[in-house]
């Protein structure tokens, strides 16, 4: 966290307010995005199984959960072009300082992953009985690759800014000599991997949740249910439209292969968020002791500490619960070996990159712990709570349904929120534990030490207050409307069911009048 | 001769084009919902000639913003923070429309419809006129210092120009799209959209040729005359076959207007990538705005494998999706009632 200066301490600071716009429009999108990377490869799976099997409970599945899949892709669309323009609009000295090469990962996303993506999701939603069966499916898979691979080229750019590599300083400023060192910088492949098993998580909570309410709402409504052996009766109701037997297994389908997805996600999470720490206490020591709001050298790992964890100088902090070696183990493997502080840290960071800015502010090197310590335990305390809940899911519906319990429904559904919070949390950790550098220096001592940005000198120096205010309050004013139509638009189709997706009276479409499938 | 930079600058004006060919008729179609359409079936139709491609078609902006960005980042950088006010508004124009597109369907009340018809419209004419503003402006000049940076408040981009380039593609837009709308419909939309060509063509197009005349006046070359002798012929070509109702000669007439007009300016730019209108010693050029020549050489190769395949499978879309649409061609609207017992 920058200090604003004495001057500026009457005026808003453009870099301040550059800053929670571009806070706010990720962690924004990044709602968006790791549903889509959830879902798309669960519908695609369930398009694969219809088209294998011809059993149309796959196919209620693949419309029903693609329905979703796109009320929520478009939000991700709308609002990851922000993302690409705010370089050179708010942060042109960042954009001229890191061009030769965070550009190209950027390009790379476009030309070799959205296209795929845009186009083959355009020939899914609209090729419905117009395009081969096998075609189609295809048509979705390259689809969903492309989601998947645009994610990787994202990744790339982000973790060049964590750990830069495969670069040489020309002039003081970094150039491109490796671009394969780019690409699989050990932080982005880790961070990768972190974050598609992060969204499939994301993805599987949703199945859980929505599967579970339409299981509870059939019981509700005495279509199903539950015989003195505690197993379940599937029953229809044909005057509501589309509760019929074979809804039930759309629901209890969905619902428990959303549980071991869920549980296969968080598994791969813990896995790589293991991986990632251990390489983050090398490249970034800083971001790990203030994740730990650890000012002393120690081997403790902190489950609760007490105090200010903000303060300054660390003399407020009081570890509550801790536990002996754990964070050793989890830095280097063993139990023993001391981890740096953040008063150790300091000077060392203040003997290698000075102790001002280029215009001679004084650079504070810890990040806001409050934000790093708290949003580094939501992560993992949010994602543990969506594992568990994923294994009590799969317990509950053993026989076939679920509970009666209204509660424990809100429950399931409430607890679609965890995963996003769990990776809301995660990335705002990432990103503030790298202050204050917008571009971390890469300390390893392979590494081209000299190649770093401190964030207050990456804003556009042009860009006034005014201007910025005017977009921050403009994004968010029209992110806040759009979320409520998003999530009105997808309860009212989650509540519609199977009949919302597929109207009864749909039949195949007759040579003769030629309608469309589908159209807007 | 700076080879790759020049491939690159070539590039980013090919990417331009596609965005400006393939998103104009998109942007174009927007505006007609609001513009041309009288019923809701005629919107409907218009939304639906797009409805398959126009994600994929809004991705040439995206890749255009990149590659900028990579290969050129100091013209990235000057440009998109000097133009911080318009591209604020061609972001939320973006975001409307997109977000009009997919969601105008999933609803069946009046107000529901008329609000994303005006989403859609609204963002489309925004996003038009802030992009067209954009590109004039980095063809003729922005008032930069030595190091690239805006001389002057967030409006000093509010000039003639801007207004010229903004109206430019707003009114390729809609003519464009017109002749789309033409050859991808048929029945009242066709009729609607033939009518609109031949009376408002004439003069939509005006800023556009006015924008291409000015840049040849203070730096065009024989050859960049030659090809705004091409420009004329395509667009008198495509004008007069859509007055004989040949709706596929008019759209090849008015592509190969907008190339060969858009191919005149840039020719004529070169080597300049923005001017300076302070000094011209502070321009940027494909010399001091481009990325080191590894960069380059990597962008060409993934560019060279990667845009082929764009055109094929982009190409491809549009063969699967060649058939006229009518209004008897799309499926009744159907409300959306909750599966519950009352």
């Amino acid at each position: 966290m920058l200090e604003p200066t004495a001057e500026k301490g009457t005026t808003v600071d453009p870099l301040e307010i550059a800053r929670w716009q571009f806070g706010i429009t990720t962690v924004y999108h990044f709602w968006m995005v790791p549903l889509t990377l959830g879902l798309g490869p669960v519908v695609a799976i369930f398009q694969t199984l219809w088209v294998r099997t011809g059993n149309p409970q796959y196919l209620r599945m693949t419309k029903f959960w693609g329905k979703l899949y796109l009320i929520n892709f478009i939000m991700g669309v709308a609002t990851g072009i922000v993302q690409e323009f705010q370089f050179g609009m708010a942060w042109s000295e960042y954009s001229r300082f890191v061009g030769d090469v965070f550009g190209a990962p950027l390009a790379m996303e476009g030309l070799l992953a959205f296209f795929f993506e845009s186009t083959f999701l355009g020939l899914w939603i609209f090729g419905w009985d117009r395009l081969p069966k096998k075609l189609h499916l295809a048509a979705l898979w390259i689809g969903v690759a492309g989601s998947i691979v645009s994610a990787f080229f994202i990744i790339v750019a982000n973790s060049w800014m964590q750990h830069p590599v495969g670069v040489e300083l020309v002039d003081g400023r970094p150039v491109l000599v490796d671009i394969f060192a780019v690409l699989t910088n050990n932080t982005a492949l880790t961070a990768y991997s972190h974050t598609i098993f992060g969204a499939l998580g994301v993805g599987a909570a949703f199945l859980i949740g929505i599967g579970w309410y339409h299981l509870w709402q059939r019981r509700k409504d005495g279509i199903d249910t539950v015989d003195a052996s505690g197993r379940v009766v599937v029953g229809e109701n044909l005057a509501v439209p589309g509760r019929d037997r074979a809804d039930h297994g759309v629901w209890i389908k969905s619902l428990r292969i959303g549980a071991v997805v869920a549980i296969l996600g968080f598994g791969g999470v813990a896995l790589t968020g293991d991986l990632q720490a251990k390489l983050m206490f090398d490249q970034q020591p800083m971001k790990m002791a203030a994740a730990e709001a650890a000012c002393q050298d120690g081997t403790s790992f902190s489950i609760l500490a007490i105090g200010d964890v903000g303060a300054k100088d660390c003399s407020q902090v009081v570890g509550v619960l801790e536990v002996p070696g754990l964070l050793s183990f989890l830095a280097h493997g063993d139990f023993t070996t001391d981890i740096k502080g953040v008063n150790t840290l300091v000077p060392e960071y203040q003997a290698k990159y000075g102790t001002t800015t280029a215009d001679g502010t004084t650079v504070n090197y810890v990040p806001v712990m409050a934000v790093t310590y708290w949003g580094f335990r939501l992560m993992i305390g949010f994602g543990a709570l969506a594992a568990f809940a994923a294994v009590v899911a799969l317990w509950l519906t053993r026989k076939g349904t679920v509970p009666r319990s209204k509660w424990i429904m809100r429950l399931a559904l409430l607890g679609i929120l965890a995963p996003f919070a769990a990776n809301s949390a995660g990335w705002i950790f990432t990103e503030m534990g790298r202050q204050p550098f917008v571009v971390a220096p890469n300390p390893n001592p392979s590494g081209v030490d000299g190649v770093f940005m401190f964030t207050a000198s990456a804003v556009s120096s042009t860009a006034t207050a005014g201007e910025l205010l005017f977009s921050l309050i403009s994004l968010t004013l029209v992110y806040g409307a759009l979320m409520v139509v998003e999530v009105t638009l997808l309860v009212k189709f989650v509540r519609g069911g199977i009949a919302g997706v597929m109207p009864p009276e749909d039949t195949p479409a007759d040579d003769d009048t030629d309608v469309l499938a589908f159209a807007y | 001769m700076e080879l790759l930079p020049t491939i690159w600058f070539i590039a980013i004006g090919l990417l331009w084009i596609g965005y400006l060919l393939l998103e104009g008729f998109d942007l174009g179609v927007g505006m007609h919902m609001l513009v041309s359409g009288r019923t809701e079936g005629q919107r409907r139709v218009m939304l639906n000639t797009i409805g398959p491609v126009w994600d994929g078609n809004e991705v040439w902006l995206l890749t255009a913003g990149a590659a900028t960005f990579a290969a050129f980042p100091f013209w990235y950088a000057s440009l998109f923070s000097t133009l911080y006010i318009p591209l604020v508004l061609v972001l939320l124009g973006l975001i409307f429309r997109a977000v009009g597109i997919e969601y105008r369907g999933k609803g069946n009340s009046q107000r529901w419809l008329t609000f994303w018809t005006w989403a859609i419209g609204l963002g489309s004419f925004v996003t038009a006129f802030g992009i067209g503003a954009a590109l004039a402006l980095t063809t003729t000049g922005l008032p930069l210092d030595e190091n690239g940076n805006r001389v002057g408040g967030p409006f000093v981009w509010l000039t003639p120009y801007a207004v010229l380039g903004g109206l430019a593609v707003i009114g390729f837009c809609l003519v464009h799209a017109a002749v789309f709308l033409g050859l991808k419909t048929d029945g009242s939309v066709r009729e609607r959209s033939r009518g609109f060509v031949v009376r408002v063509a004439p003069f939509a197009l005006l800023p556009i040729v006015v924008w291409v005349l000015a840049i040849q006046f203070t730096s065009g070359t024989i050859v960049t005359w030659a090809i705004v002798v091409v420009a004329v012929l395509a667009v008198v070509f495509g004008y007069v076959n859509a007055r004989r109702g040949r709706e596929g000669l008019a759209f090849i007439g008015i592509a190969a207007f907008l190339f060969a007009g858009c191919a005149s300016i840039f020719a004529a730019v070169y080597p300049v990538v923005l001017p300076s209108t302070i000094d011209h010693a502070f321009d940027l050029t494909i010399s001091n705005a481009a990325s080191g020549d590894y960069t380059l050489t990597v962008m060409t190769w993934v560019t060279a494998f990667g845009l082929p395949l764009v055109l094929l499978y982009q190409g491809y879309t549009y063969w699967v999706f060649r058939k006229r649409l009518t209004e008897t061609h799309l499926p009744e609207p159907h409300p959306v009632e909750p599966a519950v017992v009352r």
